[in-house]
């Protein structure tokens, strides 16, 4: 139904072009007078009417017209309050395919077959209903658009003033997503935090989300819950793998970006950087596979020859190999920072005699030391927000250790693991995916926002 | 006198020996972040590049024995041909090739060389060449995973019987083949293809290839024209004021996002609230539009901004509207910035795993999917996917995947630098 | 007297808190040259920008006063800008051709405008402005190429046929030769010549003796007021203010 509407409204814009710039044409030959505008614009006028109040209302209608349909067809079962909502949508699903006419039970139920008729009247009803009230509003609307062409209406200004608000609309996306984004997670976690304790949950030492079963709906001993939701291991294992990881970019992103800034020739400079930079352009998703298939085997067998105990999703596995990918952030950044300390500094670091070491590290350094630290914030932001390295290559076990040969688990793996089966959208089990995404979104925006100021109110300013 | 010289002399050449180790150091970084560069290629590349290839074995199929007179499968429908009972056929056809063994085991083990398909092959071969079967025809069936292995050579064949999953019968049987020259070795069109598959001989990433093209698709039609536009009221129109501000810090924030909490944001709204189909290429591509549009809007606002503003106002002078001397004039010179960054946007949606996890976009999809609401995979996802099993088939498999995902990569990148140079403007 | 085409009454402009002209008031004549002439900062640029409204692109520019345009207040609220400009073209100090090609930097203006009623009639346009320009015989070959492939002298001769494709009454010109040499301002101060019988010119420019060469009024700003406007030959030869003498004799400035 969807395209054949579009491809109507479309058509109808087509034609109300071709019709509103006809009509200004006439106008102006008919009476010699000069129109405020050129004819195209008052085709755009009409079109505009037709198409796009049209566009409007379809959107509307397929955005909600689901949930609509869903508590129309359950009305009675929802009359009868002993269904969950989970089990209401599982309910509808089944009404959906019995409708198809997949046989899903022996025998329906007089409800059953009351929603089946149901759900295939609404689902008709709403369609004729659509192609009235879209259609037949957007002819209204060209009459009428039609009609209104005069020597007074400036049609080029109300058309730049559609484009305008359209522009501006566009841009409020981006605030739309973060409204989104909030909304989201904190409905979530906020319906877990009201049946596990936010201490709980920030300070428990056991997480085992799995062992939670959902029983009949309000029949959830708060005991399971106790204890089940204690996210302490989760930001310990992001914690240590974030560390791991900045152990291996920091040096080598560091002294990288050193040599890439004072001692590298142009030419080294211009293909050595771009090289690296590949490494953040790599998905994330290749360097788990890496570190699943021969990382971490390298690790156990490295360990296993060395008399000490590694499990086979080690740790130090993940958080190597993430600390390559990480890298670039560090040495590109550092790069360029280092090399917009001005030259008068090193020329007044080797006119006193010291060696080029020395100016790097006694000058340079502390002068662009924001910048870097700014690079390092940005750098563990990435790493703790990192997520496919960790699910393939680290544990999904959530023990609280401090010993990198260990399996250890993240936040983000553990989001990844709780939503990737069935889920039912009551259980805290699924909430705390939730509340554990609250964590890690705010954690990330703050250590951002840190990086900025850091950079902002530290830098000097040379000039 | 001269102890304080010689102490003088020690420590330069204390200093001197500091700062050529110094730049050691930093050469040794540098060598460090580029050989992994290279470790990473070389080892997909190793373990993948066999993926392209498939072990066949040859078999005479008697089609007389299954019907006597072979004109009758000319006339048959493709849905008679499926009604045919080809079972036992099909392993008598295959217990040809070693007429003498008799043991019931041996047989079984005999059958388990090929694929567990094979039935399917041998139809499908009499349904494609019906019109003009012979008698007897030569048939290409697919071997199985571990003969394929073998084949290839990653197979360790002086494990222990029982510590392998190849019996030493079913090597005797293969050695036997290959000498009688029956064995070849193919390019796999099949794997760019099919659909995923329980039997990695037969898993294909046809599937993902065109879930990630329908997936990009969505992202490129709903992000480039509202990035665009985004950018140009942001660069062009927007006073300077607290709303417009408030807009810029949210664009560089979401910039900053981790990918996973945009598939929380497609799991609590646009599947909850929405009710959009899960799994589909559709619900994926809006959730990384949503990742994309701030490289875009970044990428657009500073190709905009590059354009000197004696364009604007010699557009201004002539009697242009600002939204004709904007749209006329300064967005037709700034569009291969923001080509530019609109592709390298895209490049990062296609390697994104995590929030398509989320969505549901890991669906074991048998079927290649024909239109964007149906349930996919996409490339990443793939990869994941076969990851996590332990057949030694999918290894070969996930690697070429990535060899595939990373040339797709390679290309787009290079096309954002070509467009750059040729295109660009120099002011 | 020639008619009055263009009446400066009290005209007062401010950039934020700055004030950068003065109660400036005074007349062009039609179809003559008019120049402005003054030491840097002096507001001549200020000036001329508002005969157009070029200024209202600034957001913090105050203009206050009246200025007339054939008995016609150009900053009533009735006024449309865009038709403003069409009557008064302008030429910027570096030349600012569209990245287009030759033939769509002149046919620009009179397409959104809606002045050629075809194809055919666009082309006529756009070879009589280039014509008009001086322009046409060394491009006529290659209208198709880009416009920015030009030489300078080039470029600012297409950039007044631009001006000159919407049939302006006006032309305003904001020292038009001050980034070309002398060969192709000599070229262009000849052009002036020519288009003085059909436009109304108004210049701004440095150089005393540019305006001496082809004005036949001159008004001399300084620090924002208008300290003397004359016929060209007084102002050059027996101007009444003292500040006028010294500039002209290079005292400053």
């Amino acid at each position: 139904m969807g395209f054949i509407l579009i491809s109507l409204i479309v058509l109808i814009g087509f034609t109300s072009y071709f019709l509103g710039s006809l009509r200004a044409k006439k106008l102006r030959t008919s009476n010699q007078k000069n129109l405020t505008s050129l004819n195209h614009y008052y085709g755009y006028y009409v079109a505009l009417w037709a198409v796009v109040p049209a566009l409007l209302i379809l959107l509307m209608i397929t955005s909600f017209k689901s949930f609509f349909i869903e508590q129309y067809v359950l009305s009675d079962f929802i009359a009868l309050g002993s269904y969950t909502e989970t089990e209401l949508s599982l309910l509808f699903t089944q009404i959906e395919n019995t409708a198809l006419g997949i046989k899903l039970f022996d025998e329906n139920t007089i409800l059953i077959d009351d929603a089946v008729n149901k759900l295939n009247y609404i689902n008709k009803t709403i369609e004729n209903l659509t192609y009235v009230t879209v259609l037949g509003l957007s002819g209204l609307l060209v009459l009428y658009s039609l009609i209104n062409i005069n020597y007074k209406l400036n049609s080029r200004k109300i058309v730049e003033k559609f484009l305008l608000v359209l522009y501006f609309t566009c841009s409020l996306v981006a605030i739309m997503t973060t409204v989104g984004i909030i909304f989201s997670l904190l409905y979530e976690t906020l319906r877990f935090f009201s049946q596990v304790p936010i201490t709980d949950f920030l300070f428990g030492l056991n997480w085992s989300p799995q062992r939670v079963f959902v029983r009949e709906a309000g029949d959830l001993d708060t005991r399971d819950l106790a204890n089940a939701f204690g996210a302490v291991p989760l930001f310990a294992g992001t914690f240590l793998i974030a560390l791991i990881a900045m152990c291996v970019s920091v040096p080598v992103g560091l002294f990288t970006a050193i040599y890439m800034a004072e001692y590298a020739s142009p030419k080294v400079r211009d293909w050595a950087k771009p090289i690296i930079e590949i490494l953040a352009g790599i998905p994330t998703v290749v360097y788990g596979f890496f570190a699943a298939l021969t990382v971490a085997p390298l690790v156990r067998d490295i360990g296993q020859g060395a008399g000490l105990t590694v499990s086979s999703e080690s740790a130090l596995a993940a958080g190597f190999v993430m600390g390559i990918m990480i890298i670039p952030f560090i040495s590109s950044l550092s790069d360029d920072v280092i090399k917009s300390v001005p030259q008068s500094l090193r020329e007044g670091s080797y006119a006193m005699g010291a060696t080029k070491r020395e100016t790097i590290v006694k000058v340079l350094l502390p002068a662009a030391l924001p910048g870097i630290v700014g690079s390092f914030l940005l750098a563990v932001s990435r790493a703790i927000g990192e997520t496919m390295i960790v699910v393939m290559a680290a544990g999904l076990n959530a023990k609280l250790t401090a010993n990198p040969l260990d399996a250890a688990t993240t936040i983000t793996t553990q989001i990844v693991v709780i939503l990737i089966g069935d889920q039912e959208f009551d259980s805290p089990k699924t909430q705390s995916a939730f509340a554990l995404g609250l964590t890690l979104f705010v954690v990330t925006l703050a250590l951002n926002f840190i990086a900025l100021q850091v950079v902002k109110k530290y830098t000097e300013r040379y000039d | 006198m001269t102890d304080r010289i010689e102490q003088r002399i020690n420590s330069l050449n204390k200093r001197l020996n500091s700062e050529k180790r110094f730049r050691i150091y930093c050469i040794g970084a540098m060598s460090f972040a580029l050989a992994w560069v290279l470790i990473l290629f070389l080892n997909i590349f190793s373990s993948g590049y066999s993926a392209f290839y498939r072990t066949v074995i040859q078999v005479n199929v008697p089609f007389v024995n299954l019907i006597e007179d072979i004109s009758q499968f000319s006339e048959m429908s493709s849905e008679d041909i499926n009604k045919l009972s080809m079972y036992s056929f099909s392993k008598k056809t295959i217990y040809g090739l070693f007429p003498d063994i008799e043991e019931k085991k041996d047989k079984k083990m005999l059958i388990r060389i090929f694929s567990i398909e094979f039935e399917q092959e041998i139809r499908e071969f009499l349904k494609s060449n019906k019109s003009n079967i012979n008698e007897t025809e030569t048939i290409y069936l697919t071997a199985s995973d571990d003969v394929d292995q073998v084949n290839k050579g990653n197979y360790p064949r002086d494990l222990d019987e029982d510590k392998r999953r190849i019996k030493d019968i079913q090597l005797l049987f293969f050695d036997d083949l290959v000498d009688r020259g029956l064995v070849s070795y193919e390019f796999n069109l099949p794997f760019l293809m099919r659909g995923d598959s329980r039997e990695p001989e037969l898993a294909g990433v046809g599937g993902s290839i065109v879930g990630s093209l329908f997936t990009i698709m969505v992202v490129l039609i709903l992000s480039f024209p509202i990035g665009i536009f985004a950018a140009i009221y942001l660069e062009e129109f927007a006073p300077r004021n607290r709303v417009t501000d408030f807009i810029e810090i949210n664009i560089n924030n979401l910039a900053a996002v981790p990918s996973i909490v945009f598939g929380l944001l497609g799991l609590g709204i646009i599947l909850n609230t929405f009710g959009l189909p899960r799994s589909t290429p559709l619900v994926g591509g809006i959730v990384l539009s949503l990742m994309t549009l701030p490289t875009i809007i970044i990428a657009t606002r500073a190709s905009l901004r590059a354009v000197p503003p004696s364009i604007r106002e010699g557009a201004l002078a002539v009697g242009a509207t600002k939204m004709q001397a904007v749209m006329h004039h300064v967005v037709p010179v700034a569009m291969p910035g923001a080509l530019t960054g609109t592709i390298i946007g895209l490049a990062q949606a296609l390697g994104e795993t995590a929030p398509l996890l989320l969505i549901g976009m890991v669906a074991f999809v048998v079927d290649v999917p024909q239109t964007p609401l149906d349930a996919s995979a996409s490339l990443p996802v793939q990869v994941y996917l076969w990851s996590e099993s332990a057949e030694r088939g999918y290894v070969e498999k996930t690697s070429a995947t990535i060899m595939m995902l990373l040339g797709f990569l390679i290309l787009m990148n290079l096309a954002a630098v070509l467009i750059r140079r040729k295109f660009e403007t120099k002011w | 007297m020639k008619n009055i085409k263009i009446k400066a009454d009290n005209l007062n402009v401010h950039y934020g808190d700055k004030q950068a002209l003065f109660d400036v008031s005074m007349y062009m004549e039609e179809k003559q040259v008019t120049a402005l002439i003054g030491p840097s900062g002096c507001g001549k640029s200020t000036f001329i920008r508002c005969l157009n409204r070029m200024n209202d692109v600034i957001d913090i520019c105050k203009v206050q006063g009246k200025i007339e345009i054939d008995g016609n207040d150009i900053y009533a609220p009735s006024m449309q800008v865009e038709q403003l400009r069409e009557r008064v073209g302008m030429v910027f100090q570096k030349p600012n051709p569209f990245p287009k090609t030759i033939f769509e930097n002149v046919a620009y203006g009179p397409r959104i405008h809606g002045i050629a009623e075809n194809k055919s009639d666009l082309e006529e346009i756009v070879v009589n402005s280039l014509k008009k320009a001086a322009l046409f015989d060394e491009v006529k070959d290659r209208l198709n190429d880009a416009g920015t492939g030009l030489s300078g002298g080039q470029q600012q001769r297409l950039c007044i046929a631009r001006a000159i494709s919407v049939n302006p009454d006006i032309i305003l010109m904001d020292e038009p030769c001050s980034a070309l040499d002398p060969i192709a301002t000599a070229r262009i101060e000849e052009l002036m010549g020519e288009l003085k019988t059909e436009y109304t010119i108004i210049i701004v420019t440095h150089s005393m003796q540019q305006a001496a060469r082809v004005s036949s009024r001159t008004g001399f700003f300084h620090l924002g007021k208008l300290v003397e406007v004359d016929k060209t030959e007084t102002i050059f030869s027996n101007p009444s203010d003292q500040r006028t003498q010294d500039y002209i004799t290079g005292r400053f400035g």
